[in-house]
């Protein structure tokens, strides 16, 4: 059984390669930059999946890490395209086009803001937890319709994409490396983290926090560190994702959005390694599909995820090696 | 006479108008089994709420090796050296025997904080945790998912989490609770073996354990202790049967 979840995933990543490289042959840039979208959701969904699927936090609010990830993005470039300086009074800090430079900054704000919403909302479990994230969400969502300096409901446009150290991220292909490459990273970490002592304490905290307690571990510690690297993650792809539409604007703080990641995640498997890139690939195709014949194509994706949670608990992976995932 | 381990004074807690513990103070010595016995309801439970950290009591205090512990959370009072099992048991269901055993170790070792090694591949980890499945017996089980263990089993596992902790003071809630006769006979020869280890505050119906097991044994009633001696005091006291052996036997 558990080796065939192995050869699942392993399939599914060669796949997540073979499919734009096969595009590239073709000459087909959409299909490439369809996967790269795929990729960068997936990564999003894989931050999300610390929280969820091993720590069993419901959030409703990770939308607000993958929009800081894109205005962070969105922000500096402006800054950088219109050669001004963001302001602060005493200080003042350049804009910049250089991608590593914002990625760090996009991971250090979430970081931030992961550990500040993680402290207030850590307090609650359950529903209320899903509404006070939810309810951080809808914060930043307004926060950034109203902050004209950036656009507001309009969003900010970004002329060319960022630039990364030696490659040229206008190639299709090049970016789509990028991100591959960042999931895989990614994947790894979850993978790394989930059989460590942190991860099994994690998930021992999910399933009962009074043992975990007992033993002298703080159940409260444990998810805030997990909901500050799930919020780091998702917020990386966020910066991504806004490089890769050379675009950012409100809708990327939406609780839509939020409830997408989570979709993702039980589509492909709540806690699996795999769980977040199957999700985040059929979520994709089903929009590329289904969106193309019917702008009601929701309805469709919520009859699939509406028999995955009636009669598949482990997701497409459960379906396919027959066992089930983590509870939450 | 040595200091106790475990000093309780005057803990009481009330749920509303109910009084479930009422001003209680009893000792845990080196090398003890201190038992506490009592009808259902009288108390126990809540009592060793109280003790471990898990509520928080109206009055009284708790010493552990001569350190008030009474402010700790419940985390702080394992780490100074309680562990705790649980009349109910709380397991990891969906984790295997090895992963429950392994959590005691890693909270033994207060190192969650490692976020790339396998907790499963690391030696210092295991050893411990094997060490405490062998002795319980459950090595045969080693990797079986916790939800399909029998019940049995389930309390081997946490007395075997607590041994992993290498307390200074055992505290059990009933630890034969729905064991068979076989069962509760191989715990209580092991129990017997663990007092000198780290002495064992034991809360148990099982009055043939408790008679075999016990070096002091406490009576709870109504939140009251009504009496505390040897298993001879206790047989013999028209006090504790009246209130108490007297509806069993
Ligand atoms: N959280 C609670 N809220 C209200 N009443 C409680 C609570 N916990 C226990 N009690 C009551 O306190 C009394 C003692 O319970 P307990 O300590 O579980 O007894 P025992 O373990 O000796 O059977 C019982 O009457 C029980 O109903
Ligand atoms: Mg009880």
């Amino acid at each position: 059984m558990r080796l065939k979840e192995t050869y699942l995933n392993a399939a599914v990543l060669l796949g997540l390669l073979a499919v734009p490289l096969f595009a590239l042959v073709t000459d087909e840039p959409f299909t490439i930059t369809l996967v790269t979208r795929a990729v960068i959701l997936a990564l999003a969904a894989v931050g999300l999946n610390i929280a969820l699927g091993i720590g069993g936090l419901v959030s409703f609010g990770h939308a607000v890490f993958f929009g800081l990830g894109g205005y962070a993005m969105g922000i500096l470039a402006h800054h950088a395209q219109t050669y001004t300086a963001m302001d602060f009074g005493a200080f003042s800090i350049a804009g910049t086009k250089v991608m590593p430079v914002i990625w760090v900054v996009a991971v250090t704000l979430c970081a931030l803001v992961a550990l500040l919403i993680g402290l207030l909302s850590l307090r609650t479990s359950g529903v209320y937890f899903i509404m006070i994230t939810l309810a951080f969400g809808q914060m930043f969502f307004y926060f950034a319709i109203s902050w004209a300096q950036y656009g507001g409901e309009d969003g900010l446009s970004i002329y060319v994409r960022n630039d990364f150290p030696g490659l040229n991220t206008l190639v299709p292909i090049q970016y789509f490396g990028i991100c591959f490459v960042l999931l895989a990273l990614a994947l790894l970490l979850f993978h790394r983290l989930q059989n460590a002592p942190f991860g099994l304490a994690l998930n021992a905290a999910r399933q009962t926090a009074a043992r975990v307690e007992t033993v002298g571990l703080t159940p409260m510690h444990l998810k805030l560190v997990a909901f500050v690297i799930s919020g780091v993650i998702t917020g990386l792809a966020g910066a991504l994702f806004a490089d890769l539409n050379r675009f950012v604007s409100p809708s990327m703080f939406s609780w839509q959005l939020s409830g997408e990641l989570i979709v993702l995640i039980i589509i492909g498997g709540v806690g699996r390694l795999m769980g977040p890139v199957i999700g985040a690939c059929v979520f994709v195709a089903l929009e590329h599909l289904l969106g193309g014949l019917t702008v009601y194509w929701h309805i469709y994706l919520g009859l699939i995820l509406l028999s995955i949670v009636l009669f598949a608990r482990g997701g497409v992976i459960g379906l396919l090696t027959g066992k089930e995932g983590a509870h939450v | 006479m040595s200091d106790p381990v475990l000093d309780i004074s005057n803990l009481s807690k009330s749920f509303g108008a109910l009084r479930a513990t009422d001003d209680v103070s009893l000792t845990l010595m080196p090398g003890e089994i201190h038992a506490i016995i009592g009808p259902n309801g009288a108390g126990k439970s809540t009592l060793i709420k109280q003790i471990c950290g898990n509520l928080r009591s109206d009055a009284g205090r708790v010493h552990l090796m001569g350190r008030d512990v009474s402010s700790f959370s419940t985390q702080a009072r394992a780490n100074a050296g309680l562990a705790r099992t649980f009349q109910i048991s709380e397991l990891a269901m969906e984790d295997s025997v090895l992963e429950n055993v392994v959590l005691g170790a890693i909270g033994a070792e207060a190192r969650p904080w490692r976020f790339w090694r396998k907790a499963l591949d690391t030696p210092a980890l295991v050893e411990r945790a094997d060490a405490a499945l062998d002795r319980v017996g459950l090595q045969g089980a080693r990797d079986v998912i916790c939800a399909n263990l029998s019940h049995g089993q389930r309390r081997q596992l946490e007395v075997a989490v607590a041994l992993t902790l290498a307390p200074k003071a055992f505290v059990m809630d009933e630890p034969m609770a729905g064991l068979g006769a076989e069962g509760s006979k191989t715990l209580t020869g092991f129990l017997d073996s663990l007092r000198d280890e780290a002495p064992i505050l034991l809360v148990e119906h099982d009055m043939d354990a408790v008679f075999a097991l016990a070096d002091r044994i406490s009576v709870l009633v109504y939140g009251k202790i009504i009496a505390t001696g040897t298993v001879d005091d206790i047989r013999s006291s028209a006090v504790v049967r009246d209130a108490y052996l007297g509806e069993e036997a």
